[in-house]
C-alpha cells in the first residue's frame, strides 16, 4: 500500500445568460422624497446576493452610498418580468437593467439639481456620498436629500427609471450551427494536488488553486463566497456525488444526506483563489456570471490529478474508491 | 481570495465609488441570525397538505384508478387525478416554442418513470395525506423500459415518450443540434496522431438546503396567491396560467430568498397543482418535498456521455475535433434540449481549432426526468474536453499545460459556430495558475497574450 500524490490542471470557458439569448430581464428605480431608492425586480435571491450586488450598481449609477438603496424582488405584482435566475444571467441580465433605470432616474436628479442651483445639468456631478456638485466648484453643491425633496414637493418631478435588458435571441443555423451563443465568456484555470491510496482507492485532494476571470469583480467579498463554494461543488462532483451509484441502473439512489455523499468539514481542500478582471463590453461594469463557471474546472482538474498519481484513468463521474481500485486492478492484470 | 490587478489593467476602470467594494450583504445578519423568511414560514388557517401517489414502476400503463378508499380516509378533503387538471400536457420550455408538449402534471393513462406523480392528495394534516395516498389504488400493466442511451436510441427499443414519437428530441436540424466548421476528415488524415476517447457523468442531485415546495393562498378577490422558492418567477406565473387555464392576472406569485437552487428549483412542478388543490377547494395549500422527493423526484442534473476524437499534430496543435455529446433527459424534456443544444455551443472547448464537427442529441430514458443543474450543457463537456486535453498533450509528450497555451484562444479567433472571440482571458488564468502552483512553463508562454497589447 502506498499514498501517491499527484497533480492535474483543467483550463475552461464559461457563456454567461441563457443559451442564444431571448432572455429578457426588466428593472425599476425610483427614489424617495427623502432621496433614498429603490429597486423593484422579479430576480430571486438564491442566496448568491442578489440583493446586494444590486443595490450597489443602482448605488454607483446614482451617485449615492449603497445603504441608501433598497431591493424589492421576487413578486410578480410590483416586480417586471424577469425569465429568472439561473444560467449564471441574474447579474449580468438584471444589473444591466438595473443601470439602464438607474441612468434614467440620475438624469432626471440632476435636473432637478441644476434647477435649485441655476446651473446646467452637464455641469454637476455626484460625489458617491449623497451630494451633488457643480464640476470644478465644489463649494457649489446641494444634498441629494434636498433634490429629492424639491422634485416631489416643489417641482413635481418623478426620479425614476425603468430598464431593459434583452440579448435577442440567435437561431443556430441547421447545418453548419453557426449561432451567437453568449455575448461574454468568463475564464478559469485550476489546479488541484491529490493524494491516492492505492489500497483502498481512497482520494484526497490537499490543494485546489483556482484562477478565475469573471469580468469585474462587484463586491469581492460576494465574489469570494460564490467561488470558494463553487470549488467545493466541483470537488465533490468529481469524487462523491450521484443519484444513480450504478447509472444506468436506476438501483441504490440515496434518499437523504447520509446517503447522498458530499465532502464534510474535515474533507476540505486548501482553496487558494486568484482573481482576474478583464471587463466584458456588455457586463454591468464588465461584469460577466462567476457563479456557474466556479464548480466546474475542479472536476477534470481532480481527474487529470488522480492519473499523474496512480496511472489510472477515471473516465466516469464520480470518480469513486471502487472504480479507482477496479482500474488499478485491471492495470496490474494487463499482460505487459 | 486575491485580485490580479496587473491583468489587463488597461482595459478597466479602478476608480469607482461601490463597484469593487467589498460591502457586507445587507440580508447576512437575517441569515446567521435565524430571522430571514422563508416561503414555509408561512402557516394560514385551514391550511391543507398535498401529498402525491407515486408511480412505484418504471414504465406502466394505468388500467384504472381507485380513490374511494383515500377519499374515506379521516382528514381528507379532495383527490385529484388527471381530469381534473385543465391543461395536463404540458412542457416548460413551450414559453419560449420549445415543444412539443410532453408531460403530465397528474399521470394520464401511462406512468413513464418511477415516482412519476398519478394521484395528488389534500388532506387536513401531512400524516392524513400520507396515510390516504397510501389507501389510493393503482392498478398497472407493466411494460419494458429502458434505461441506457445507446440502448434507447436503438431500433425496437420500448418508446419512451409518444409525444417524441422517437426516443430522441427532434431539433429543426434534426436529431441533433449540429455544428460543422472546416474539414475534420481532412484534418484527422493530416494529423500525426488521432485519439479517440468516451467520457460519461451520472446523475447528480442539487441538494438544497431547502427542498422544492410552495404554499397558495386564495384571496378574496378570486385570485391566489403562491408563496414559492422558484428561482424564475414569470416563468412559473407563465406555464401555471397555460397549465391550470387561468389568466395571468389570477395568480401573484411571491418568492423571496430561496434556500439554494442552483437550478434545481426551475421547473414548474409544484406550484400548478397546488394552485389547482387551492381552486377546488377554497382553502390554503402546501405542497412541500419531502428529502427523498428532493433526491429522487425533483430533476436530477442529467447523465451526460460524450465521445470526443480528436487530430493532434507532434507540435501540440490540435488541428481537427469531433464531439459528440448525448444528454439523458429521462421521461421528459423539461430544460434538457435546451441544456443539449447548449452543449453544441460550449464545444469545441476555450481552444481554436481549424476543423470541428459536433453533434449533440437529447435523449428520452425511462428515468427521473432531468432538468437545469449549475453550468448544465458545460459542466461535463469541460470533464470531458479538459480530460481529453490531458491525455493528448502525454500522447505527444508535452506539458499539460504548455500543450493548452499553444491551442488556447485569443481575441479575434473565428469559433466553430463562427463568432470571432471577444474578451478572451484563458491564456492569462493559465499564465497567473502557472505562477500559483510553480507549474513551471516555458518563458515564452508568459510572454503570450490574448489580445495584442498597445491596441
Amino acid at each position: 500500500m502506498a499514498i501517491r500524490r499527484g497533480r492535474g490542471v483543467a483550463a475552461i470557458n464559461y457563456p454567461t445568460g441563457m443559451n442564444l439569448g431571448g432572455d429578457p430581464t426588466q428593472a425599476l428605480v425610483h427614489s424617495t422624497p427623502t432621496g433614498n431608492f429603490m429597486v423593484t425586480l422579479s430576480s430571486v435571491d438564491l442566496g448568491q446576493g442578489m440583493k446586494q450586488i444590486m443595490a450597489q450598481i443602482c448605488a454607483e449609477t446614482i451617485g449615492v452610498p449603497t445603504d441608501r438603496v433598497v431591493v424589492d424582488t421576487a413578486d410578480t405584482d410590483t416586480g417586471p418580468h424577469c425569465m429568472g435566475t439561473f444560467a449564471s444571467r441574474g447579474t449580468h441580465r438584471a444589473g444591466n437593467a438595473v443601470i439602464q433605470a438607474a441612468r434614467e432616474a440620475r438624469q432626471v436628479m440632476l435636473e432637478v439639481a441644476a434647477e435649485e442651483l441655476e446651473v446646467n445639468a452637464s455641469d454637476l456631478e455626484t460625489d458617491g456620498e449623497g451630494n451633488i456638485l457643480v464640476k470644478g466648484a465644489p463649494q457649489k453643491s446641494i444634498s441629494i436629500f434636498d433634490v429629492a425633496l424639491s422634485a416631489h414637493f416643489k417641482r413635481g418631478r418623478s426620479i425614476s427609471g425603468r430598464g431593459m435588458f434583452l440579448i435577442p435571441r440567435s437561431y443556430p443555423e441547421k447545418e453548419t450551427g453557426a449561432m451567437k451563443p453568449s455575448t461574454c465568456y468568463a475564464h478559469a484555470c485550476t489546479v488541484a494536488e491529490v493524494e491516492v491510496d492505492d489500497e483502498t482507492g481512497e482520494v484526497t485532494v490537499l490543494t485546489v488553486k483556482n484562477v478565475f476571470e469573471i469580468g469585474r469583480a462587484l463586491n469581492p467579498k460576494m465574489v469570494e463566497q460564490q467561488l470558494v463554494g463553487g470549488s467545493w461543488m466541483g470537488i465533490s462532483h468529481a469524487l462523491y456525488e450521484t443519484t444513480e451509484p450504478y447509472y444506468p441502473n436506476r438501483d441504490h439512489g440515496g434518499t437523504d444526506f447520509n446517503q447522498y455523499l458530499m465532502p464534510g468539514p474535515g474533507d476540505l481542500a486548501q482553496t487558494e483563489i486568484i482573481v482576474l478582471e478583464r471587463p466584458s463590453a456588455d457586463g454591468p461594469y464588465g461584469a460577466k456570471g462567476p457563479g456557474e463557471m466556479c464548480a466546474n474546472p475542479q472536476i477534470p482538474a481532480v481527474a487529470n490529478a488522480v492519473f499523474d498519481a496512480v496511472g489510472v484513468r477515471i473516465d466516469t463521474l464520480p470518480i469513486t474508491p471502487e472504480r479507482i481500485l477496479r482500474a488499478l486492478k485491471t492495470q496490474a492484470d494487463a499482460p505487459n | 481570495m486575491e485580485l490580479r490587478k496587473n491583468y489587463f489593467a488597461d482595459q478597466r476602470k479602478d476608480d469607482l465609488h461601490e463597484i469593487g467594494q467589498p460591502r457586507p450583504r445587507s440580508d447576512s445578519p437575517g441569515h446567521v441570525t435565524g430571522k430571514t423568511a422563508y416561503f414555509a414560514d408561512r402557516n394560514f388557517p385551514g391550511m391543507l397538505h398535498l401529498k402525491m401517489v407515486r408511480s412505484p414502476h418504471h414504465h406502466a400503463r394505468i388500467r384504472s384508478i381507485d380513490t374511494s378508499e383515500a377519499e374515506k380516509h379521516p382528514g381528507v378533503v379532495k383527490v385529484l387525478t388527471a381530469k381534473d387538471v385543465p391543461h395536463n400536457v404540458y412542457t416548460i420550455l413551450i414559453l419560449i416554442q420549445i415543444g412539443p408538449e410532453d408531460e403530465t402534471v397528474l399521470a394520464d393513462g401511462k406512468v413513464r418513470w418511477k415516482g412519476e406523480a398519478v394521484v395528488a392528495v389534500l388532506a387536513e394534516t401531512e400524516r392524513a395525506a400520507q396515510e390516504a395516498a397510501a389507501k389510493v389504488k393503482v392498478d398497472y400493466e407493466v411494460l419494458p423500459a429502458v434505461f441506457d442511451m445507446e440502448e434507447a436510441l436503438k431500433p425496437g427499443a420500448p418508446l419512451v415518450n409518444e409525444y417524441h414519437g422517437q426516443n430522441y428530441y427532434l431539433y429543426d436540424s434534426g436529431e441533433c443540434r449540429k455544428v460543422r466548421f472546416g474539414d475534420v476528415e481532412a484534418g484527422f488524415a493530416g494529423a500525426d496522431h488521432v485519439l479517440e476517447q468516451t467520457y460519461q457523468s451520472s446523475p447528480i442531485e442539487h441538494a438544497p438546503t431547502e427542498t422544492t415546495g410552495c404554499i397558495v393562498a386564495p384571496e378574496g378577490n378570486d385570485r391566489f396567491t403562491c408563496y414559492t422558492n422558484t428561482q424564475a418567477m414569470f416563468f412559473t406565473l407563465d406555464n401555471a396560467s397555460i397549465i391550470l387555464q387561468m389568466p395571468g392576472n389570477k395568480l401573484h406569485f411571491v418568492g423571496g430568498t430561496v434556500g439554494g437552487g442552483f437550478g434545481g428549483k426551475v421547473d414548474v412542478i409544484v406550484e400548478p397543482i397546488a394552485i389547482l388543490g387551492a381552486k377546488l377547494t377554497g382553502r390554503p395549500v402546501s405542497f412541500i418535498y419531502s428529502r427523498e422527493e428532493e433526491m429522487q423526484i425533483s430533476s436530477p442534473r442529467a447523465a451526460e456521455k460524450v465521445v470526443i476524437k480528436d487530430g493532434v499534430m507532434n507540435d501540440g496543435r490540435i488541428v481537427a475535433r469531433k464531439v459528440t455529446g448525448y444528454t439523458d433527459a429521462g421521461a421528459y424534456s423539461r430544460h434538457s434540449p435546451y441544456g443539449a443544444q447548449k452543449g453544441a455551443g460550449h464545444y469545441p472547448g476555450p481552444y481554436t481549432i481549424p476543423n470541428v464537427w459536433i453533434d449533440t442529441y437529447c435523449v428520452y430514458t425511462n428515468r427521473t426526468p432531468s432538468s437545469a443543474m449549475r453550468g448544465f450543457g458545460v459542466t461535463i463537456g469541460d470533464f470531458a474536453l479538459e480530460v481529453q486535453m490531458d491525455k493528448l498533450a502525454r500522447l505527444i509528450g508535452m506539458d499539460p499545460l504548455e500543450f493548452r497555451f499553444i491551442n488556447a484562444y485569443r481575441d479575434g479567433d473565428m469559433k466553430a459556430h463562427r463568432q470571432p472571440t471577444e474578451g478572451a482571458a484563458l491564456i492569462e488564468c493559465m499564465q497567473e495558475a502557472s505562477r500559483a502552483a510553480n507549474w513551471p512553463v516555458a518563458e515564452k508562454y508568459l510572454s503570450m497574450s490574448s489580445y495584442p497589447k498597445g491596441a
